[in-house]
């Protein structure tokens, strides 16, 4: 489904430090190639901290596709017709097929899988935040897909022209599926607004309330609190900052509630003539920080969930393992 | 609350009803997997095959709810048959609504119910009612994936790890009492031989055996003894866990009477 902007490269501290000529003559083509557009393939030298950084961010995005499966997966069973049930079902199985393009993305950067989701499950690696929200009724179910996804397609698109390549080519694949799932999220919620009874009509409202603010703090924080992006968009890795596609993604979602009838619950929204954008109001940022600090409403849920089906699937995957080993010994036989 | 809908006692819809809550309850279960698989490509084709099942069902529960308006009944539309019955109204066989159980449990049950499935659907490809046939047809295809997928894995848990084979062997004894049912004719099974709709019922049984003899075979488990214990779902008389299942299905249509969705 999507990762939010993060700040990759807080803890590396910015350039490496380097040491040998032809370290520097490796670098100085990297960056030639950087400013040139070129893709970066996975057999490329690479800086060192470009090669950390894509492996964090491509590796949260994929936990956060397959942490995204939760929130709404709990509603599969509960969906109210057979098509939303299909639909939902399809979904959700698209985003674990978008966790196994990124996890195979990574891999291309020399971390296996199972390392990746060792880092998930002891906490070491971060998935997206929006994802330790609950989903309370079946009306967040198209909320997530018109506002998380649509905030996601925001944030997926420019990441499809992203230099290295093998992120990139994924990230084509997996922004026409959300596209589709932002289209099928709008409409279940269309579908109620224009045709359902009025307690349906509170669901959607209710959703959209709770939703709002938590999307809007997927594009991660203000441009001006996020000084390592600029390395970010120097590698092309980055190539819009947080506020540019906060901004475009208000645009959209307030033409889009004028459509289905609902409103967001932020006094401060308003068309600006001057700007030719939508003004909004402040963002509580303590509460991105408390909820990406591991104090969200369902951090703990989610991570527990994942670790539970992981752990309960050990003999499978042993016994896969060992039903190989003897299928290999019987042909060597 | 959204009431209940009644469902004429005609045996041609009572063998539709039979088939489609055999795919709805399957798929119902299987989709508990979403999300919570053992590893990832197995969590995407769980969820596959719950795609395909509920599909299956779709299409059938359609057929039945024109049918349904064609026997003395009022038409229904998919949704409202999926949604809408009392528990005494469905009728899949007992097997399909048991809870998920462990990834052996739903291995081995979806080694039973594909099997079954494969060989229904092989029939039904000849059947009088064009519908069906058609239906038939695109499912026979899921039908022989779903099979060959859980077989796959039956042989390698049961010939796997100690515990793999330990856990096999567990879920084969608790499953094997509900597939007689599977196999069972009576009125119903006669009126659709009679109207050339479809296969009796225990004319499947042999060729079951016969191929799930050979995957458990395959996986070093034996057959277990013939049970004389006799479930009775598809006469609308289910277990304890029916109830639970189908208040989770039918929550939000019932809960939101004349809601669109």
């Amino acid at each position: 489904m999507y990762t939010q902007a993060m700040d990759t490269l807080r803890e590396e501290g910015g350039q490496p430090v380097l040491r040998t000529a032809e370290e520097a003559a490796l670098q100085q083509r990297f960056d030639q190639r950087i400013d040139a557009g070129d893709f970066i393939e996975a057999k490329d030298w690479m800086p060192e901290n470009y090669r950390k950084t894509l492996l964090r961010q491509i590796s949260q995005h994929a936990h956060s596709e397959i942490v995204g499966m939760l929130p709404e997966g709990n509603w599969i069973t509960r969906a109210p017709t057979l098509k939303r049930k299909a639909i939902l079902l399809a979904k959700v199985q698209d985003e674990g097929g978008h966790g196994l393009y990124l996890y195979a993305a990574a891999e291309t950067l020399g971390t296996s899988r199972d390392q990746m989701l060792d880092a998930l499950h002891t906490g070491k690696a971060k998935y997206s935040s929006i994802f330790n929200y609950p989903t309370l009724t079946w009306a967040d179910v198209g909320a997530i897909g018109w506002l998380v996804d649509g905030a996601a397609i925001m944030n997926q698109v420019p990441i499809c022209r992203c230099s290295y390549a093998p992120y990139a080519r994924a990230m084509v694949r997996i922004c026409r599926e959300e596209s589709f799932h932002q289209r099928q999220g709008y409409d279940s919620l269309l579908v109620m607004m224009k045709n359902g009874t009025e307690a349906q009509k509170a669901m959607v409202q209710d959703a959209v309330n709770r939703w709002w603010w938590p999307c809007l703090m997927m594009f991660g924080p203000p441009d001006d609190q996020s000084p390592n992006s600029a390395q970010g968009m120097r590698w092309g890795i980055k190539r819009v900052s947080n506020d540019t596609l906060r901004q475009k993604f208000v645009d959209a979602a307030a033409q889009q509630a004028a459509v289905l009838g609902v409103t967001f619950p932020d006094p401060d929204l308003r068309w600006n003539e001057e700007s030719q954008h939508w003004d909004y109001g402040a963002i509580d940022w303590s509460e991105f920080w408390r909820v990406v600090g591991g104090d969200g409403p369902c951090n703990r849920e989610r991570l527990a969930d994942r670790v539970q089906a992981w752990e309960e699937g050990e003999w499978v995957r042993e016994a896969a393992l060992a039903h190989a080993r003897k299928s290999e010994l019987k042909e060597a036989a | 609350m959204q009431a209940s809908i009644k469902i004429p006692a005609a045996p041609e819809l009572a063998y539709l009803l039979r088939l489609a809550d055999t795919c709805l309850i399957s798929g119902q279960r299987l989709g508990e997997w979403c999300g919570h698989g053992p590893i990832l490509e197995e969590d995407i084709a769980l969820s596959n095959m719950a795609l395909d099942l509920i599909g299956q069902a779709r299409a059938l529960l359609t057929l039945a709810g024109q049918r349904s308006g064609q026997c003395g009944g009022q038409g229904y539309d998919e949704d409202q048959l999926a949604f809408l019955r009392d528990e005494g109204d469905y009728r899949n066989p007992t097997l399909a609504e048991l809870p998920r159980g462990d990834f052996a449990f739903t291995i081995l049950r979806n080694l039973m119910l594909s099997t079954w499935l494969k060989l229904m659907w092989q029939r039904l490809g000849e059947s009088s009612d064009a519908e069906l046939a058609a239906i038939a047809g695109k499912a026979l295809k899921e039908a022989r994936y779903h099979q060959q997928h859980a077989a796959d894995w039956a042989v390698r848990l049961g010939d796997g790890s100690d515990e793999s084979r330990r856990r096999c062997v567990v879920a084969l004894d608790r499953l094997w009492p509900y597939t007689p049912e599977l196999f069972e004719d009576d009125a119903v099974d006669a009126a659709a031989v009679a109207a050339d709709l479809g296969p009796a019922w225990a004319q499947l049984r042999e060729p079951w055996l016969a191929e799930i003899g050979e995957v458990l075979g395959e996986a070093k488990l034996a057959v277990p003894p013939a049970p004389t214990f006799r479930s009775s779902g598809k006469s609308g008389r289910h277990s304890e866990h029916m109830g639970y299942l189908l208040a989770e299905m039918q929550y939000l249509q019932r809960a939101y009477p004349g809601g669109a969705w």
